[in-house]
């Protein structure tokens, strides 16, 4: 009966239709059946038109080793999952998720941060290079060269992240010892203890001269 | 993670318009500590204001004080030279707390707002009245060996997990807030707090308010100083004790000398009967000795980090005598 008499007034122009709140009500039931509970929660404290972007996608562009990426990204995407899930960039690990163990190591305009901890949103604009970015297995890095040389890894799960991370400390200007090496690469962890061999590559690159 | 809405407002006057309208929303920066409780779900954030372009990026020195912008990196403040030259102390902090990594992510303002890495706050399942005030805490008679010997209450014994905020206590700084009625200065010694019976306070600031600057009065603080950290490794580990000292020295007198803790207190923890005992003393190690033991007047040991009540003393010793010999 509600329904109909709703319709009715509908059909007399009842001012309170319109196409507005059409699509209030229908992304709001769009966003129902996405999650319920904080829509409702939403819906109660009235932030009506704000749900329809709630939820949405965002435009993201990114420069990826070179590659310019247009995309569209829900909120909570790290940038570690959108390298690994979403691009196929398979390089950077995820290791502890935390930001504790520096395997998801990228540069972000030519800083390192751990990529687990931020959101690939935050990064619109930014230019990041990840491991695949370096080399190819015909032409390899310096650092990846020594990284073999030196026996730089055995698992080698660590070792993307080991290999950014080592490329910025000697940008930063931060591998003049083994001792500050060491200081400077300890949010990188290597399980397998091959740490006087990272720090061994690190030294002869920055010894040997060539840009990194 | 769960879904959340994301904005970007571009000035201060936006960011604190959607936080006054919205009570829930939660400011990003760096991220660091915020991702992280997030993803364990014990922060929930429905809305997240991305705070990073505002302008708050720039260190200066002003008449009375070097102001340092919410949002620059710790590592940009660890190697600026203005910071270098005037307050090394804060310098010395910075890069003894986390990664470099982290260090490029995270900024002044999130750093004195981070929460403590107490693993009873750290685990939904456990209790905590951080967390979940009235739950209880789980680290009274827990695993305490990472909590605090001083200011701790029955209600919580967490500790404050940052160096930079030992260095800035040291330093009597201040923090800037930006709140809808207008700017306003708290001391950082007052701006965090003691756990007391509302430890899910970790500090002062408001809601609908930003920090937006953090400033260091002028001093001369810039030789004799040494930021000590004590941890279970070399290096990336949170501080079981550290010591800032800063001193002033003159024909072997102090003329003075600024001590805080970090690791022992839910807030960075001031030493100023140690502080002032000190004035006026000669440099020996009798006196850095008779000055560590004030420090400890009113600590409390719990089962399993009694231990810091050993450390405590030998690491202010030991600050205090690396400090005189820094150059």
């Amino acid at each position: 009966m509600k329904n109909e008499k709703h319709c009715n007034n509908k059909e007399d122009g009842f001012p309170g239709e319109s196409r507005r709140d059409f699509i209030k009500q229908s992304s709001l039931l769009t966003a129902l059946a996405l999650t319920p509970v904080t829509i409702l929660k939403a819906a109660e404290s009235e932030w009506d038109e704000k749900i329809a972007v709630a939820f949405e996608k965002l435009p993201v562009t990114l420069q990826i080793n070179n590659k310019k990426y247009t995309l569209s990204l829900e909120p909570r995407v790290t940038l570690l999952d959108l390298l690994r899930e979403q691009l196929g960039l398979t390089g950077s690990k995820k290791g502890c998720d935390h930001g504790q163990c520096g395997a998801c190591t990228v540069l972000v305009d030519g800083r390192r941060i751990n990529s687990c901890l931020s959101l690939a949103v935050m990064q619109d604009g930014k230019s990041i290079t990840t491991i695949e970015g370096l080399g190819s297995s015909e032409n390899l890095h310096p650092l990846q060269e020594a990284f073999i040389k030196h026996d730089g890894f055995q698992c080698g799960y660590c070792t993307p992240g080991q290999i950014i991370s080592g490329i910025a400390v000697i940008r930063e200007g931060h591998a003049g010892s083994a001792a500050e090496i060491s200081e400077y690469m300890s949010g990188n962890i290597c399980r397998c203890g091959c740490y006087p061999h990272i720090v061994d590559a690190i030294m002869e690159v920055k010894q040997g001269g060539k840009k990194v | 993670m769960n879904q959340f809405q994301y904005v970007k407002p571009s000035d201060l006057k936006s960011a604190l318009t959607i936080l006054a309208k919205d009570p829930t929303a939660r400011c990003i920066a760096g991220g660091t500590n915020l991702i992280d409780l997030m993803k364990k779900g014990i922060v929930v954030v429905e809305k997240l204001v991305d705070i990073n372009n505002l302008p708050l990026k720039n260190i200066e020195t002003l008449d009375k004080v070097v102001r340092i912008g919410a949002l620059v990196l710790n590592s940009d403040a660890a190697e600026n030279k203005i910071i270098t030259a005037q307050h090394p102390l804060l310098s010395l902090a910075l890069n003894a707390g986390a990664s470099p990594q982290l260090r490029n992510m995270a900024t002044v303002g999130g750093n004195i707002l981070q929460r403590t890495r107490c693993s009873y706050f750290c685990d939904r399942y456990m209790p905590c009245n951080k967390r979940q005030p009235g739950s209880g805490c789980g680290a009274l008679e827990g695993y305490n060996r990472m909590h605090a010997i001083f200011g701790g209450s029955d209600a919580c014994i967490a500790v404050h997990p940052s160096d930079m905020c030992v260095a800035l206590s040291a330093l009597d700084a201040s923090v800037v807030i930006s709140g809808i009625k207008g700017e306003y200065r708290i001391a950082i010694n007052e701006f965090l707090r003691l756990p007391g019976d509302h430890p899910e306070k970790d500090n002062m600031l408001e809601k609908a308010a930003l920090i937006t600057a953090v400033e260091i009065p002028h001093h001369t603080f810039t030789k004799n100083i040494y930021y000590l950290k004590i941890r279970d490794r070399s290096s990336y580990a949170f501080a079981l004790v550290s010591v800032a000292a800063a001193l002033e020295i003159s024909n072997g007198v102090i003329n003075d000398v600024r001590l805080a803790l970090g690791g022992v207190a839910h807030k960075p923890w001031r030493l100023y009967q140690s502080e002032k005992y000190l004035i006026g003393k000669q440099v020996s190690e009798f006196n850095f000795r008779e000055a560590a033991d004030l420090a400890l007047k009113n600590a409390k040991g719990y089962k399993y980090n009694a231990f810091k009540l050993k450390m405590v003393p030998g690491a202010i010793v030991e600050a205090l005598q690396k400090a005189v010999s820094a150059t």
